[in-house]
């Protein structure tokens, strides 16, 4: 009962946020968050869950990204159609994909991610013709507003959360997990372990490609650097899984939340607070640092990555136990 | 005719430095069973330091061999010492831990060295980089040539020193069968954090020895590493003389591109080889879906 | 038609022959046990019914129908069950989950397979572990928890492969007791066993092997007093003075 009523809270505080914090920038960051939720999510069905870990969620981004974008710019039809379509056309790509590199165990599997997403980066910037390259497309903005905006990505968000709560209860989410803890074990007891992977895939997929429509509407630009991206999208969606928890349902919502503001420190140097330091102390070290900061949010993606694989492996949430006597631990300590 | 057999040759002596890189990597994929991708990027850091070296100090890069060939192998000695070995011992969930961390590693050095040099394309021009010697109406790069007989040597040596020497063999032993080999009093541990000093050391000589005839950006790591786990899928995991192959076989892939296709497709070639080796090499293939 | 039947099977790794030209028969309800030294082959011969590599040649049948060349989720469907050597379970998650993953083969109602689920884990007498982290589990429990996911898959013929490993003697006749429940639940049993007490107690026949190799088939007694099997197992000096 405390469960359901944090949760209701919580969806409460999210539906009231835009009309209560009207500044457009939070706003925009909060939107961030809730799409990133749904990556998260998706790229926790697989990679956490079932154990076939993604490398190159970005492949399915930006297929739903240039689904929507080139509906409009090919076929002048509302980009909006791009969400679930972008959705659909992760799927189709996802099953393919599945069919032939099931059946290559662990590491390998990631590294076709990897290269599944590098090709499509590629084909998207060489073929002009069909996306115009390294020039992108440009999508009229439906809504000046973000509000709009924010709420499609709320239920998204809230879709993704459902929807991993629903099936990891299910059928399917044994299986999944069986697969994931032992393979050879789930076939003997009757999994189809290549089919349940491929609908693992085909999920994530649709979650991973419907953020990717959003995108495409919402910020209305893309380009193949962007929504192929691997720093910023693929490896993002491993740290949003990881750093939230992998294989927990509330994992990749916290993981959303932490990496979106690890970004936006970075790029702003710490929300602005560095260059204002600078400016304020006259300090030219200052508003170097500030400059360093904002370039070297890659840098902090690496180590982050190596930092939490070592001393979080279980991200946030699965490592919760651990933190908290950490945390009595110093209390202790200081008292 | 001449142009066939001016991209053979280059496609050969070129196929030779990816030999190096592949071997380091492969050995490290059979020993330890986890794909370094941060491979490429120790080869960039390897050639920033004949970079410095060459332009603050006038060393020679083939000189240069000497110290960044020990130097990255420390470096490979730290990473499995204190990043990698300890992911054992980590309960996770997540099955692809060590993966994950190289690419973790591979991204901090790109971006330490973006911060250091910035994203500005470095060489290294020193007296024969662009010089050729003939012989038959084809053209050999003298840089390339002499980097390709410092390959064939070190590919020896190491030969030798996995067939005669102890540590090599251990290096075998715990490749074919790491719980045996342990059984035997072979400390796994130890030769881990060895085979990952040594592959560094290997990949540091293939950037040190390219680096006249290449260019030189922080993220140049990338695309080695993607060639480096082409070059070891295609030729079989952990074997070596396979990673031999494979790697002449990218230059030659690459180098036939470029001459007949144009020099933006050597990017796509790896990439091609890579989807065909998943779909259609049987024997490859079939050591990885028993893993 | 013999209800279960393996016709000549021969696996080769590389050069070496696991298994070679190896044929026998199971009666239904019956309980059959695989003995021989290690590295004789019997694990590699379930691992060929179970299809977890493929037959280099032969056939195996399931009452009367061809098994072999089908894979392994769909051996289990047909009604094959199999433990393994090394217990196998989902560490992270109940043992009352454990099962549950397995009882979902034949039901797709997850209420269903939940009831499933507690009725096996009542029959293997593991209820008081129904909530433990299976990672928690003593080992024979663990072992336990082996056969009950396997049983929840309601299997006709159940593959039982060392189960008696690392059990101390009253664990042991406990998992000869449950042995027992289970064939006579109408189960029909193939076990590979170390454990002579286990195996010669509890089998109706026995079949040896070595080498890959069927070395002599019968009943308990006919096999023990086998001078081959003797000579397998304790070498050639004892046999001289059998």
């Amino acid at each position: 009962m405390k469960r359901s009523f944090g949760r209701l809270l919580l969806l409460a505080v999210l539906l009231v946020f835009p009309w209560v914090l009207k500044d457009a920038y939070y706003q925009h960051l909060m939107i961030l968050v809730l799409m990133w939720v749904a990556i998260g999510s998706g790229w926790n069905l697989i990679s956490g869950y079932t154990g076939q870990v993604l490398f190159g969620a970005a492949s399915f981004f930006g297929i739903g990204a240039y689904t929507a974008a080139l509906l409009l710019h090919k076929l002048d039809i509302s980009a909006w159609w791009g969400l679930p379509l972008g959705g659909v056309a992760a799927v189709l790509l996802a099953f393919p994909f599945g069919w032939i590199c099931f059946r290559l165990r662990g590491p390998y599997f990631a590294l076709a991610t990897l290269a599944l997403n590098e090709i499509l980066r590629n084909i998207a910037t060489v073929w002009e013709s069909l996306t115009e390259g390294m020039v992108g497309i440009l999508v009229m903005q439906s809504f000046v507003s973000k509000i709009p905006y924010y709420y499609i990505a709320l239920g998204l968000a809230v879709l993704s959360i459902v929807l991993v709560d629903v099936v990891m209860k299910s059928r399917w989410g044994y299986y999944f997990v069986s697969i994931r803890e032992d393979q050879d074990a789930a076939e003997s007891l009757g999994i189809d372990t290549r089919y349940f992977k491929m609908v693992s895939l085909c999920l994530s997929a649709l979650l991973i490609g419907l953020a990717g429509g959003l995108y495409t509407n919402y910020m209305g630009f893309i380009d193949p650097k962007v929504v192929f991206s691997l720093h910023d999208i693929s490896i993002m969606a491993i740290l949003v899984g990881i750093v939230g928890g992998v294989s927990t349902v509330y994992g990749p919502a916290i993981g959303a939340f932490i990496m979106v503001a690890v970004q936006e420190v970075f790029r702003t140097g710490g929300f602005g607070l560095l260059p204002a330091l600078g400016k304020t102390t006259g300090w030219p070290f200052m508003t170097t640092l500030a400059r360093y900061v904002s370039e070297v949010h890659v840098l902090s993606f690496g180590i982050l990555v190596v930092a939490v694989i070592l001393y979080l492996p279980n991200g946030i949430v699965g490592d919760w136990s651990s933190i908290r006597r950490a945390l009595i631990f110093w209390r202790r300590k200081a008292a | 005719m001449e142009v066939f057999l001016q991209t053979l040759v280059a496609g050969i002596l070129k196929g030779g430095l990816y030999a190096l890189i592949g071997l380091g990597m492969t050995l490290i994929m059979g020993v330890m069973g986890i794909i370094n991708l941060a491979h490429g990027q120790l080869m960039m850091v390897a050639m920033y330091v004949t970079f410095v070296l060459f332009h603050y100090l006038g060393i020679d890069p083939y000189i240069t061999l000497l110290i960044s060939m020990p130097s990255l192998f420390l470096l490979g000695v730290l990473i499995q010492k204190f990043l990698l070995n300890p992911l054992m011992k980590v309960e996770s969930i997540l099955p692809e831990n060590q993966v994950l961390m190289t690419v973790g590693i591979g991204m901090v050095l790109t971006e330490i060295a973006r911060f250091i040099f910035s994203s500005n394309y470095l060489s290294v021009k020193t007296s024969y980089s662009s010089a050729a010697i003939f012989v038959g109406g084809i053209s050999f790069s003298v840089a390339l040539t002499i980097a390709f007989i410092f390959a064939c040597t070190l590919t020896g040596i190491l030969f030798w020193f996995l067939i005669k020497t102890d540590l090599g063999r251990s290096i075998r032993a715990v490749s074919q069968d790491g719980e045996a080999a342990q059984l035997m009093g072979i400390n796994a541990e130890r030769i881990k954090v060895a085979t990952m000093g040594i592959g560094s050391a290997l990949v540091a000589a293939a950037g040190t020895l390219l680096l006249p005839i290449y260019y030189l950006f922080p993220d140049i790591g990338g695309p080695f590493t993607r060639r480096a786990f082409v070059i070891t899928i295609l030729g079989g995991l952990g074997s070596t003389v396979g990673a031999i192959f494979g790697g002449l076989t990218l230059g030659l892939a690459e180098a036939f591109s470029s001459t007949y296709m144009g020099m933006e497709f050597e990017d796509m070639v790896g990439l091609v080889i890579f989807v065909l080796v998943l779909l259609f090499l049987p024997g490859g293939l079939k050591s990885l879906t028993k893993v | 038609m013999a209800y279960f039947e393996v016709k000549g099977i021969t696996k080769f790794f590389g050069g070496l022959a696991a298994v070679n030209d190896v044929s026998f028969q199971v009666e239904q309800g019956e309980i059959y046990g695989l003995i021989g030294p290690n590295g004789s082959g019997k694990t590699t011969i379930f691992n060929c019914i179970n299809a977890y590599f493929p037959l280099t040649k032969g056939e195996i049948y399931f009452e009367g129908k061809k098994i072999s060349g089908l894979m392994t989720h769909q051996i289990c469907k047909r009604g094959v069950g199999r433990t393994f050597q090394v217990v196998k379970p989902l560490k992270r998650m109940t043992v009352l989950d454990n099962v549950i993953a397995s009882a979902f083969l034949h039901t797709r109602n997850k209420s269903e397979a939940v009831d499933l689920a507690e009725k096996t884990i009542e029959f293997c007498e593991l209820t008081k572990y129904k909530d433990k982290l299976a990672k928690s589990l003593p080992i024979a429990s663990r072992k336990r928890l082996e056969i009950t996911r396997a049983l929840a898959t309601k299997p006709k013929l159940l593959l039982l492969d060392e189960t008696a490993a690392g059990l101390n003697p009253s664990e042991l006749d406990e998992a000869i007791a449950l042995i027992k429940k289970i064939r006579d639940s109408g189960i029909t049993i193939i076990i590979v066993e170390h454990i002579m007490k286990v195996i010669m107690t509890i089998s109706n026949r026995i079949l040896a092997i070595n080498y890959g190799m069927v070395v002599a088939e019968g009943s308990p007694t006919e096999v023990a007093g086998n001078h081959e099997v003797i000579t397998a197992y304790l070498g050639e000096d004892y046999s001289a003075q059998s």
